[in-house]
């Protein structure tokens, strides 16, 4: 009996995500926006297979060139080949997006906002202040700030753990980069998703089904993550979809400050920086080679639109009532 | 409500009091001493630590978060470390007056364009214009300030020379247009999704009906009954664009070469100068837990059914 009403539990759940899907796939333009962002991000992941170059290797005599058979995307000021500087850059985004997601939204908003808003409470006062603090503040200067505060200190410990250790290459390899980048950028993207949990919460907790469940006993993280959870990953889905075009965006603008990603390794900032960013050479770069920030542009812009495209689809699959 | 709002007023000094202890927190985690930064590599390290004592850099955190605490409630808000002999406050005034004109020639465009497309797009649901103009308007949404910035300079200026690339003069010079243009068309965006769903709202009530059933002139029904009623949510969203004034235009500001408040922020932060920051900290905070709550308190008015608790 026990058995048959777990397995009968996990149909439906699974007849759920494939209605999901499937309302989700009737949707054109929602469909094709994600197999765009697919492609973008898989793009990203295999650069090293697709380079046709290496993204640092200049050719003095071959610079500001339009595209041909060698250089498919021309080259920028350096003779540097153009596409495989944006694939590269393109998996600068794919990680800075993950980590960001997971630690930030995923892993701090979830846990805080299921805290918040199922023991209420001073707990619940404490995060809200916190939250209400960070979130007065003009959230680009925060950032800015933030990277621009601590990039000094993370590169210091950085370099105190490759001298204590035979780690070398931490600095080099970018990954002070993405942790910059990601700790900047996290009290912003906590806040959004622990509001939107805490409401949830709130109106689950005393649902009867958590009410049944605490009468019996169930322990209290087993109720938060066995039964409030589940309830609340729909919202959650929707909010992310929204938010990763905004994480693309940050990173070019950290880039664009010279706080984010650093030269040599590519990003997307970090192109459009080197082509619009204010200095003498820039200038007239910009001028006679506006055709340079074509690429890292339109990806960036593809991922913003297509990622709003695809949340509207996910917040009417999910919530066909609101419409 | 009153108790609502009188709570809201007595937490504001402390989220900002709390704000501004991190910004001075911040300072002494940020390398670089302010007053080496001032002086230039060349100065003696006496020189160095005269200026800090002067500038009050030598005690303490505590003691130099009360002393700026105290002299900020008297309305002093200190010394730029950079600008010498520049108070804060003269820093600060002329350019917040910049940003708020930039910001309300954008606010223009982002009215004048996104409402009536918006009305525009919810008259026409069920068509293929309204998926058109809200796909459209996301386009522009979606476009990098990047991208928009440059392009509209290479074309309106370098390329057309109809008006000049950057600079600024007053929000009523043409070097208002481009950028206002810039920061606008999001905003269009935003104003043409919220308006359509607004007015679709108002188009399902009831006495938009009886309206029609007394036989009254469309134009009379759309303008007086339908338009005029689904702006009045709208108009919270102005709101919005107030708190915007910091940093929310701080790359356009940047590529347009306008001196605002964002500009100054930003030469604030790579410059070590906490005095001009915390300030304009204090200045951005308040200004956007202020129009938050005149938002909330907007609402009730605008919709009694809803209460503030």
């Amino acid at each position: 009996m026990n058995t048959d009403s777990v397995t009968s539990e996990l149909q439906g759940s699974r007849s759920h995500w494939r209605q999901v899907w499937a309302n989700f796939r009737r949707r054109r333009l929602a469909f094709i926006s994600l197999v765009i962002v697919a492609i973008i991000y898989l793009l990203g992941i295999v650069a090293p297979l697709i380079q046709t170059h290496d993204y640092q290797e200049t050719n003095i005599g071959k610079t500001q060139q339009g595209p041909d058979n060698e250089n498919w995307l021309g080259t920028d000021r350096l003779g540097r080949d153009i596409y495989t500087r944006v694939v590269w850059g393109i998996q600068t985004t794919v990680i800075i997006t993950a980590t960001t997601l997971i630690t930030g939204s995923l892993f701090l908003g979830v846990t805080m906002g299921l805290m918040a808003g199922y023991f209420r409470g001073w707990i619940d006062a404490v995060i809200m202040r916190i939250g209400e603090v960070i979130s007065a503040f003009p959230d680009i200067l925060l950032v800015i700030l933030l990277a621009a505060t601590l990039r000094p200190k993370i590169v210091e410990l950085a370099r105190a753990i490759e001298d204590s250790t035979n780690i070398t290459g931490l600095v080099s390899s970018g990954v002070v980069d993405y942790l910059v980048i990601g700790v900047a950028l996290l009290p912003l993207s906590w806040f959004g998703m622990m509001r939107l949990v805490r409401g949830q919460v709130l109106a689950l907790r005393d649902a009867e089904y958590v009410e049944a469940a605490r009468a019996i006993g169930t322990s209290t993280p087993r109720i938060l993550f066995r039964h409030i959870l589940p309830n609340v990953v729909s919202p959650v889905i929707v909010s992310v979809s929204f938010g990763i075009g905004a994480i693309a965006l940050s990173e070019v603008v950290l880039s664009f400050f010279g706080l984010g990603v650093q030269p040599p390794r590519p990003s997307l900032g970090v192109m459009i920086g080197e082509v619009t960013a204010r200095g003498g050479a820039s200038v007239s770069v910009l001028r006679d080679h506006p055709e340079q920030l074509l690429a890292p542009i339109i990806v960036v812009w593809l991922l913003i639109f297509c990622w709003n495209i695809v949340g509207d689809a996910l917040n009417d699959v999910f919530n066909p009532r609101a419409r | 409500m009153l108790v609502y709002i009188l709570r809201r007023l007595l937490w504001t000094p402390v989220l900002l009091l709390l704000a501004a202890f991190f910004v001075f927190f911040m300072g002494t985690v940020a390398p670089g001493d302010p007053a080496e930064l001032r002086l230039g590599n060349r100065a003696t390290p006496e020189r160095v630590d005269r200026l800090r004592e002067q500038l009050g850099l030598n005690d303490p955190l505590p003691i130099r978060y009360m002393r700026f605490i105290g002299n900020a409630l008297k309305g002093d808000l200190g010394e730029s470390y950079v600008f010498q002999g520049k108070t804060v406050t003269s820093l600060i005034g002329p350019r917040l007056l910049v940003s708020v004109q930039l910001n309300i020639a954008a606010s223009i465009v982002a009215l004048s364009v996104g409402l009536p497309l918006g009305f525009y797009a919810a008259k026409r649901q069920g068509t293929k214009t309204d998926p058109a103009i809200l796909i459209s308007m996301l386009i522009l949404y979606a476009m990098p300030v990047f991208f928009t910035a440059p392009f509209l300079i290479l074309f309106f200026a370098v390329k057309l020379h109809w008006v000049p690339a950057s600079g600024w003069n007053g929000m009523f010079s043409t070097q208002v247009i481009l950028p206002a243009l810039t920061i606008g068309i999001p905003g269009a965006a935003i104003f043409v999704r919220h308006m359509r769903a607004s007015t679709l709202e108002v188009i399902g009530q009831e006495y938009i009906r009886t309206a029609h059933a007394k036989g009254m002139s469309n134009f009379v029904i759309n303008y007086r009954h339908v338009a005029r009623n689904a702006f009045l949510p709208i108009l919270t969203l102005l709101g919005f664009t107030l708190a915007g004034i910091f940093g929310g235009s701080l790359i356009v500001e940047l590529i347009y070469g306008i001196p605002g408040v964002s500009r100054l922020s930003l030469d604030a932060i790579f410059q070590r100068d906490f005095p001009v920051l915390t300030a304009l900290v204090l200045l951005g905070s308040l200004m956007l837990v202020l129009a938050n709550l005149v938002i909330d308190i907007a609402y009730t008015i605008i919709d009694p059914r809803i209460r503030l608790k």
